[in-house]
C-alpha cells in the first residue's frame, strides 16, 4: 500500500512524498514505515507508542481513530494511508 | 443547507448594484435574493496576509456588504511575493490601511471595519460577535485555536485555510452540528516542530489557491447554497496538483464543541501551545543554551575571538545571504559532528534563531561544552548590524 508523507515530515523520510509498504494492518504499515525511517517515529508517536495528538492518520478518507478496529484495521494493497499533521501558515 | 445569515431585512439592491452584479443575478443560485444576502453579510477576515489578501479581494468584488479585517502588522518587502492586496509602494504602511485602500478602490460601497490588533483572548469575543462568518487566515497555532474556540463559543462558522510550502488544508469549522478545529487536532504540536512560512517557505501562489477556496466557502455559507466543506478536510498539493478530501467527524469528547465541554471560555493560548512568556533569564539562557545578540556577536567577531560560527540553514538560504559561518544544514549536523571542533566555542545561527537553538541543544547533548545560540539569526543581523545583508 501507499503511504502519503506530508511536507513537514518529508525530511525524516528521505525526502519522499510517498512510501510503498507491504503490510496487513494500519499498525503494521506504520511500523514498517518507521522501521525504514526511524527518525519519523518520534514525530508520529508519543513515548508510549500512541499517535500524537497533532497528527492524524487516515486510511483512504477515514480517520483511523474512528474505524471500529482502529489501527488494527486490515489493509489491502490498493489502500492509501495519509499522515495529516497540523499546519498553521497563512501569511 | 440554510443560510447562516440571520434573516433580518436584507438590504435592497440599487440600480448600480443591478449592473455591477449582473453575472451573479443571472445565476439561479444567487439571483437578486442571494445578492441581497451578500450585501447584508458581515464577514471577518482574521489576517490580511497570504490567505487574507485574495479572500478579502474576492469578497469585496462579490458584493459582501461589510468586511472586518484584523491585523497589526506593516507591509514588508518579503510579503509581496504572495500578499497580493499590498503593493511595492505600501512597504512600511499598516496592512490594514493598505488593504482598505485596495478594497475600497475595487468596491467603494464596501464597508471596511479595521481592527488594528493582535487577536487575543481578551478581545476576540468582542470583535467576532458582530460578524456572521469568520475566515481564519492567521499564521500561528495559538491564534488558530483562539479563533476556533471563539467561533464555537459564539456559534459562528469559520472558513478555515492553512498553508505550508506547497501544501494547503481547508475546511469549514464550528458550523452548526459540524466538527471544529479541535475535533481534528485536539492539541497543537510542540513549539518549533512545525516551521512557520517564514522559516519553512511557501509557494507564493498557494495562499491564492487556498484563500480563494475560503472565499468560496464564505459565499456559499452566506447564500446557503451548495455543499460547504463542513465535516470535510480538503488537502491541496500544489506541487503535484492533487486535491484530496478526508472525512472529519465531530468528536463527542471535544473539549470545546463536545457534549461535555471543558473549555467554556477563552483560555491562554500561548500557554496552551507551550509557548512560555519570555523572561529576562530566557533572553540570556534558554534550555541551558546561552543566547547571544547579533550586536554582541559582531563585537566578538571584531575582537578576533576564537569562535566557530556554525550556520545550520539550507544551502539555498546561504546563497541568498550569509555572514561567513560554516554551513552545515541542520539535518546534516548529526552525521557531520566530526567537522565541528570540540575545543572551541561553537556559536550557532540560522535565519531567525529557532533551528539554531535546536541544533545548539543537540550539540550540548552530544557533549559539546561551549555552545551558544544567536538569537534572531541572520534576520536580526540584517536589521541591527548590517543592512546590506539581504533579508529573505
Amino acid at each position: 500500500m501507499k503511504i502519503f508523507i506530508p511536507t513537514p515530515l518529508r525530511p525524516f523520510a528521505g525526502g519522499k512524498d510517498t512510501v510503498e509498504v507491504n503490510a496487513a494492518t494500519v499498525a503494521a504499515a506504520l511500523d514498517e514505515l518507521t522501521g525504514t525511517y526511524p527518525d519519523l517515529r518520534k514525530h508520529l508517536f508519543t513515548g508510549e507508542g500512541k499517535v500524537r495528538a497533532f497528527v492524524n492518520v487516515y486510511l483512504n478518507d477515514e480517520d483511523v481513530r474512528y474505524l471500529p478496529e482502529k489501527d488494527g484495521t486490515k489493509v489491502s494493497p490498493g489502500d492509501t494511508l495519509s499522515i495529516i499533521p497540523s499546519i498553521a501558515g497563512g501569511r | 443547507m440554510a443560510s447562516t445569515i440571520t434573516p433580518i431585512e436584507y438590504p435592497e439592491l440599487t440600480t448600480n448594484d443591478l449592473s455591477r452584479y449582473s453575472r451573479h443575478l443571472i445565476l439561479p443560485e444567487v439571483g437578486v435574493d442571494g445578492q441581497r444576502k451578500l450585501k447584508g453579510a458581515r464577514v471577518l477576515a482574521v489576517g490580511t496576509g497570504g490567505l487574507g489578501s485574495p479572500l478579502a479581494l474576492y469578497l469585496a468584488a462579490a458584493g459582501v456588504g461589510t468586511l472586518g479585517l484584523v491585523d497589526f502588522d506593516v507591509v514588508d518587502a518579503s510579503n509581496l511575493q504572495r500578499q497580493i492586496i499590498h503593493s511595492t509602494a505600501d512597504i512600511g504602511r499598516k496592512k490594514l490601511d493598505s488593504a482598505e485602500e485596495k478594497l475600497k478602490a475595487l468596491n467603494p460601497d464596501l464597508n471596511v471595519v479595521k481592527h488594528d490588533t493582535l487577536l487575543s483572548s481578551a478581545s476576540a469575543l468582542e470583535i467576532l460577535k458582530d460578524y456572521d462568518i469568520v475566515a481564519d487566515g492567521t499564521d500561528n497555532f495559538p491564534t488558530r485555536y483562539l479563533v476556533n474556540d471563539a467561533c464555537v463559543l459564539l456559534g459562528k462558522p469559520n472558513a478555515y485555510g492553512s498553508i505550508f510550502r506547497f501544501e494547503g488544508q481547508a475546511s469549514v469549522f464550528a458550523a452548526k452540528d459540524g466538527p471544529c478545529y479541535r475535533c481534528l487536532y485536539p492539541e497543537p504540536p510542540p513549539p518549533g516542530l512545525v516551521p512557520s512560512c517564514a522559516e519553512g517557505g511557501v509557494l507564493g501562489i498557494l495562499p491564492g489557491l487556498v484563500g480563494v477556496i475560503q472565499a468560496t466557502e464564505v459565499i456559499k455559507l452566506i447564500l446557503g447554497k451548495g455543499e460547504p466543506l463542513i465535516g470535510r478536510l480538503l488537502l491541496v498539493d500544489a506541487l503535484n496538483m492533487r486535491f484530496r478530501e478526508l472525512k472529519l467527524r465531530k468528536n463527542p469528547e471535544c473539549p470545546v464543541c463536545g457534549t461535555h465541554p471543558t473549555v467554556t471560555r477563552l483560555i491562554d493560548y500561548q500557554q496552551f501551545c507551550g509557548i512560555a512568556p519570555a523572561t529576562k533569564e530566557d533572553q540570556r539562557v534558554k534550555n541551558g543554551i546561552p543566547q547571544l545578540s547579533v550586536k554582541d556577536l559582531k563585537q566578538r567577531l571584531d575582537n578576533g575571538e576564537d569562535i566557530y560560527l556554525l550556520d545550520v540553514r539550507e544551502p539555498f538560504e546561504y546563497q541568498i545571504a550569509n555572514i561567513g559561518g560554516k554551513l552545515i544544514p541542520q539535518n546534516d549536523v548529526p552525521k557531520r559532528l566530526a567537522e565541528i571542533p570540540r575545543d572551541r566555542e561553537v556559536i550557532v545561527h540560522c535565519k531567525m534563531g529557532g533551528r539554531s537553538q535546536k541544533i545548539a541543544e543537540f550539540l550540548h547533548q552530544s557533549g559539546y561544552q561551549r555552545v551558544t545560540n544567536v538569537s534572531g539569526g541572520i534576520i536580526a543581523w540584517s536589521e541591527q548590524v548590517d543592512p546590506s545583508v539581504p533579508k529573505y
